[in-house]
């Protein structure tokens, strides 16, 4: 590995460690109190301390998130190729999901609870409703982006609207499909946990509401670094599945060859 | 010329964008191209050369007139119609070979044959693409090739299914003069060993004259027919060829029409 390479490696941790650091120091010098700011070391002992109960709602968290994102894709991809692919479907259905991306979810939990009773049922539609969005505007996108003259050398081929989609379309659709998995994967645990907030009797959401009715506030925060450590994780995989996948799109420019 | 001996045929064609009133791109074009021919169409810029190229291609319907193309009448998008562009539009995500590829999986009876006789498709495409100087190449992708090398490849995937008709759009005008005169003749070559018709739009009147056995004229918008040439050079004709005083005279004859077409065409843009 290249100098410049492990630098690049090294300075996500560096970041994350320094601004540890820093919290640390700001909350002994001033001695803010644990109620209201607890010191990351704090954060630490009780993270060890309720480890067991923190690590099981975080599962039932990660897989409610997951569910409503793996629904999430599959929703926002097939909704993507419609409205990528039709101008019909685009002006008919844009309008609508616009306006229920536009809805507060917090404001839609209250009516799932009624649909759906207390539980992993309204976190898995809470995760997929946040998550669908973005993935089908993305797809969307992609298939509309396609070039007419790449379209007009397949079609006088005689290719089939289905060819062209499965040679051009959505190949070429990847680079926005990875870009919009990582921003739906953190969208889904934030739907998750919203959800879990206000309706469940588990999951980070359910943790987070109790610790703060005690006045726990190392334990909520405990929570929040699990979340966040599980967000990156997941946003991690997509990435590296990306750079499998895509690896034409962010091409490095070191190999080209000259003449005519 | 009978009907008989025309591969394309068009007859009286005429071509609106958008509602009855909108622009005319095209103004009772008649133009017959036959079988084996090296058409080119030049003409001023916006005078419906492209349109006219999605017109017999069958990608876009003529508002009146008629298209025949191998004797049949066009109604929709031609089965296998070789086609390349001023862009290349290599797939990124693709190899130059498998590019070069990619109407095999599309054109029949290739589609059905190319899995189990995908070795003899790919001695093919390798042929071809040694054909054009792209030998050694087959697995870098488009984005390493230089853009006459790009440009190369897009001539190859535009062959690659043998078709009977090539359009080529423009292919070469966004390359250097050097590399350009360097294509006229891989296409050439090209031609010669394999005679398709070919129609050629282009604005470049060496390049017509050059490549063509019969070029025509069109007007500033709305495009017509105003001239038709026949270059009756020997082949295979030499860039050297293109110095030559006949040769000089007959570009500079055309150059002249167009300069014609123009000043005709202006008095339109006002009004």
């Amino acid at each position: 590995m290249s100098a410049r390479r492990l630098r690049e490696a090294v300075m996500p941790w560096l970041v994350i460690g320094g601004l540890l650091l820093l919290w640390q120091v700001v909350v002994q010098i001033f001695h803010v109190r644990p109620f209201i700011l607890p010191a990351p070391t704090v954060v630490w002992t009780t993270f060890l301390e309720y480890r067991q109960p923190i690590m099981d709602n975080a599962l039932f968290t990660l897989v409610n998130t997951l569910s409503g994102f793996a629904i999430g894709i599959v929703v926002g991809v097939l909704l993507g190729i419609v409205i990528g692919s039709s101008r019909l479907a685009y002006a008919g259905l844009y309008p609508l999901l616009v306006g229920i991306n536009s809805v507060p979810k917090a404001a839609i939990v209250p009516i799932l609870v009624l649909w759906m009773g207390i539980g992993p049922a309204p976190a898995i539609a809470t995760a997929f409703l946040l998550s669908f969005f973005p993935i089908a505007v993305n797809v969307a996108t992609g298939l509309a982006t396609v070039e007419p003259e790449l379209e007009d050398v397949l079609r006088s081929l005689g290719a089939t609207r289905f060819d062209i989609l499965r040679k051009v379309g959505l190949p070429r659709t990847m680079p926005f499909f990875f870009a919009s998995l990582k921003v739906a994967v953190t969208l889904a645990f934030v739907g998750a946990v919203i959800s879990e907030t206000i309706a469940s009797n588990d999951g980070i959401g359910y943790l987070m509401m109790q610790s703060a009715s005690q006045f726990r506030v190392p334990l909520m925060f405990a929570g929040l670094m699990v979340i966040a450590a599980m967000g990156i994780a997941t946003y991690v995989i997509f990435a590296l599945i990306e750079r499998r996948v895509t690896g034409w799109a962010t091409r490095r420019n070191d190999t080209h060859f000259g003449g005519g | 010329m009978s009907a008989t001996d025309a591969f394309i045929e068009l007859d009286g064609v005429s071509l609106h964008y958008g509602a009855r009133d909108g622009t005319q791109a095209l103004a009772r074009v008649d133009l017959g191209v036959r079988a084996g021919e090296f058409a080119a169409v030049v003409g001023p810029s916006g005078c419906g050369k492209s349109s006219l190229m999605k017109l017999v291609s069958g990608l876009r319907p003529p508002t009146s007139g008629s298209i025949r193309v191998a004797g049949a009448a066009v109604t929709g998008p031609l089965k296998c119609v070789g086609m390349a562009f001023q862009n290349p539009t290599l797939l990124p995500w693709r190899n130059t070979l498998s590019n070069t590829m990619l109407p095999l999986e599309i054109v029949q009876p290739h589609r059905a044959r190319l899995r189990r006789h995908r070795k003899d498709y790919v001695k093919l495409a390798q042929k071809l693409l040694a054909s054009v100087g792209l030998s050694g190449f087959e697995r870098k992708q488009p984005w390493m090739l230089s853009g006459g090398m790009q440009q190369r490849a897009s001539l190859c995937r535009a062959l690659i299914h043998d078709p009977a008709l090539l359009m080529l759009d423009e292919p070469f005008a966004a390359l250097d003069a050097f590399t350009r005169e360097e294509l006229w003749g891989v296409l050439q070559d090209l031609w010669l060993a394999r005679k398709f018709t070919c129609v050629f739009v282009t604005h470049d009147l060496r390049e017509a004259a050059y490549l063509s056995d019969v070029i025509y004229v069109m007007s500033a918008r709305p495009g017509r027919i105003v001239a038709t040439h026949r270059i009756d050079l020997p082949r295979p004709r030499s860039l050297e060829m293109t110095f030559r005083p006949e040769f000089v005279e007959i570009v500079h004859h055309i150059r002249n029409e167009i300069a014609q077409a123009r000043s005709e065409g202006k008095p339109e843009l006002v009004a």
